[in-house]
């Protein structure tokens, strides 16, 4: 049975206001484009262009892989400057591809489909494989593997995540508001896949509007209905979304599908949408400009590879000192030390933020209090994790349920203390991890 | 490349609340029982309230300089210890038994096991008891003003009867700051409000403490409600049990934590020598946390028990 919401979880400040109702623009480069190979899980993709190459928006630049993995299109028409590494958002250098854009915008053909009545099951995976479609949530899941479990006839729900539970995020409640069909769309072709499915459209009850809306866009649709789920941080994790929806729940030795469910975020399913019905690969995302240092908040549609610096010249800069950015939201994103990287198919924000709690607040002795195990979403007792991280005691940790941890960052978000425990349990599950792969 | 920009690990914001907050809450909460007991007993109540606090404080702050470790005063623990301290000693204790008991909680109970967070027992109560075994007539002498009786609870034990609606107002015998039931009713009242504590101790701690006193006293109400309104029951499961540090952190790990002090406090009373029994509980549960935790780990999301129980 659905609860439409989970244990422990928190509130924080959300700023959505700061750029909700600033509609999608397009924003179109200025400067050179640049394609990490490694912009979803898995193998990195191989480039099939060289250094002097011309290329058209569109045009595949790198192929998959391998099979958990995805290609990678050009957003642009121009000339390939280089193959060289290039910090990406994460912080870690990857090797990519350098477009200098030519400014014409000369598109290449689409990718080859068929009339979608006409597709067959392998037909509609192949395509979307092909349209290099990843988790646009912030995984990067290549999303042709998400869609191809062992018995699809055992999938019972299709899940869209539209939660959106990061503060500052708004560009998938933009995407709710201005293109529900699209999302309908998306959805109807991944429904094809799994004959048993019922898709649910997830959204958090702080967006009467876009529950409206999308209400209204599923009507007349059997198979798919809206869920309003109450507001909460991580609302939008896999787990914890799906215990909401559908009350089943799963740990962290299971997948989705092990309990008959799919989920996928809303910009990924309208970029099914674009590959399957309109023959289009993914070249951009809705990408949110937001935080308190920002001059204009805005909700652009980016080209993919298009400089994050550019982008927040484009939402009019810094208004005061920006303390932090951030890709993606303050809960889970990857602060910047370096605002020349390139826009990803991850990249769901930046969020520039005036000041940094990090620095200002010192850490303290842990008193105990237990707001880390209240707010706890998977039931762990973070502040004993975090004292066995501290001693490196990789079989206690264990013992209470370490490898469980999310990551979501609850614990550190509610510790009075200030102590990094979500960081300290995330650093342990990482060695805990390396010794299984021994 | 000097215009790097300052890099964190997610998450990158953090709540407001802060240890030192939860710390002011506790003080103001304990004010309302603190105040009613210097209107109770009148100005050495006051004057010993301050001297342990300003004993507590000072012991921390000579500590820790001496030490040459970070000064902590500003987080006001030791202001919440001093102020617990006081609370339990009854008004006729002298000005430097307050000052024995602030140097002994702080400086032996908590920083020499390593300061805030460290301790296994509760500063004050250890300190308080500390007092009890070495100048045990002093502190169980409870005589004010002109007022030279036994406590309700003594007189209670000796088949005597009591007036249970003045021991709720907390005009009675006893320490400083536990005589007044409404008063410390209404700290537990800021702190339930505040989100400091939950009910899970306290309520345990005073249910299963009611239960064992109906049947001890053969389900006779009079009797419950004045064990549950006399002595430190009150002050105790509202701001002693629930102290952080000497309590579990696991939630079903509190609930036996409650129950195991409702059940000692129990025995104590009943089948002690003394009237009282509430610290001596609360510091020998103390004793028993990390046990219990260790035994109430709780279950993660999504996982289900393996077959024969704990694996």
């Amino acid at each position: 049975m659905a609860t439409f919401t989970f244990k422990g979880g928190v509130h924080p400040y959300d700023g959505k206001d700061l750029s909700k109702d600033k509609p999608i623009a397009p924003y179109l480069p200025k400067g050179d484009l640049i394609y990490p190979l490694s912009q979803h899980i898995g193998a990195p993709a191989a480039p099939i262009v060289a250094k002097g190459d011309r290329v058209l928006v569109g045009q595949k630049i790198a192929e998959a892989g391998g099979f958990v993995s995805s290609p990678v299109y050009s957003s642009v028409s121009g000339t390939v400057k280089a193959i060289e590494p290039h910090f990406v958002s994460t912080g870690s250098k990857v090797n990519s591809i350098v477009i200098e854009n030519d400014g014409l915008y000369e598109e290449a053909e689409g990718l080859s489909i068929k009339p979608f009545d006409e597709m067959t099951k392998q037909d509609i995976l192949a395509v979307i494989k092909e349209s290099g479609v990843v988790g646009m949530g912030g995984a990067g899941f290549p999303t042709h593997v998400k869609l191809s479990p062992k018995e699809p006839d055992k999938i019972d729900y299709i899940l869209v995540n539209c939660a959106e539970c990061e503060p500052y995020l708004t560009s998938d409640y933009r995407i709710m508001i201005e293109r529900p069909d699209k999302i309908i769309g998306g959805l109807k072709v991944v429904l094809e896949l799994f004959d048993n499915a019922q898709g649910l459209i997830c959204i958090e009850d702080n967006k009467p509007e876009a529950i409206t809306t999308m209400q209204k866009a599923c009507e007349g649709e059997s198979r798919i209905k809206v869920v309003v789920l109450k507001t909460k941080y991580p609302q939008g994790a896999e787990r914890m979304l799906i215990h909401a929806a559908t009350g089943r729940d799963l740990n962290s030795t299971m997948l989705p599908a092990d309990v008959g469910c799919v989920v996928d975020n809303c910009d990924t399913i309208t970029s099914i949408y674009d590959a399957v019905i309109l023959g289009k690969p993914l070249t951009s995302r809705v990408v949110t400009i937001s935080g308190e240092a920002i001059a204009d908040p805005r909700n652009f549609e980016v080209k993919m590879g298009t400089n994050i610096a550019e982008l927040i010249e484009a939402a009019g800069g810094f208004k005061s000192e920006a303390k932090k950015v951030i890709s993606g939201g303050p809960m889970m994103g990857f602060a910047m030390f370096d605002l020349e990287c390139p826009t990803t198919k991850t990249t769901s924000a930046i969020t520039c933020l005036d000041k940094d709690d990090i620095s200002e607040k010192p850490t303290t002795a842990c008193i105990n209090c237990g707001r880390c195990v209240t707010a706890c979403d998977e039931g762990l007792v973070p502040a004993r994790l975090a004292q066995f991280a501290e001693r490196f005691d990789l079989d206690a940790f264990q013992a209470w349920h370490g490898m469980e941890c999310v990551e979501c960052g609850c614990c550190t978000y509610a510790c009075p203390a200030k102590k990094p425990l979500a960081q300290m349990i995330r650093n342990l599950r990482r060695m805990v991890m390396a010794n299984r792969k021994k | 490349m000097s215009d790097l920009r300052n890099v964190s690990s997610s998450p990158h914001i953090r709540d407001k609340m802060t240890s030192t907050s939860i710390m002011q809450w506790v003080t103001i909460a304990l004010i309302p029982a603190a105040g009613y007991g210097v209107f109770h007993f009148g100005p050495n109540a006051l004057m010993l309230l301050l001297v342990t606090v300003a004993s507590c404080v000072a012991t921390e702050y000579i500590y820790e300089k001496l030490m040459n470790k970070p000064i902590t005063i500003g987080d006001y623990s030791a202001v919440v210890t001093g102020m617990i301290l006081g609370m339990n000693l009854p008004v006729s204790a002298t000005w430097w038994m307050a000052v024995l008991g602030g140097v002994f909680a702080i400086l032996v109970v908590k920083q020499l096991f390593g300061g805030l967070g460290q301790n296994f027992m509760n500063p004050a109560l250890a300190a308080r008891c500390f007092l009890l075994i070495s100048f045990a007539g002093r502190m169980t002498n409870f005589s004010y003003d002109t007022f030279t009786g036994a406590t309700p609870l003594a007189e209670l034990k000796a088949g005597n009867p009591v007036d249970v609606m003045s021991m709720i107002i907390g005009n009675e015998a006893g320490t400083i700051g536990e005589t007044s039931v409404i008063a410390v009713l209404i700290g537990a009242a800021i702190l339930l409000w505040k989100g400091i504590i939950d009910l899970k101790i306290p309520g345990t701690y005073l249910l299963t403490f009611s239960v064992f006193m109906l049947i001890a006293g053969g389900f006779d109400m009079t009797y419950l409600v004045a064990h549950l309104a006399g002595g430190g029951i009150m002050f105790g499961a509202w701001f002693m049990a629930t102290d952080y540090v000497t309590s579990p952190i696991t939630p079903k790990g509190q609930i036996v934590y409650g129950v195991i002090l409702g059940v000692l406090t129990g025995i104590f009373r009943c089948f002690g020598a003394s009237a009282e029994g509430v610290s001596y509980a609360i510091i020998f549960s103390n004793l028993l946390v990390p046990l219990i935790e260790k035994y109430t780990v709780p279950m993660a999301f999504g996982k289900v028990k393996e077959k024969g129980g704990k694996k």
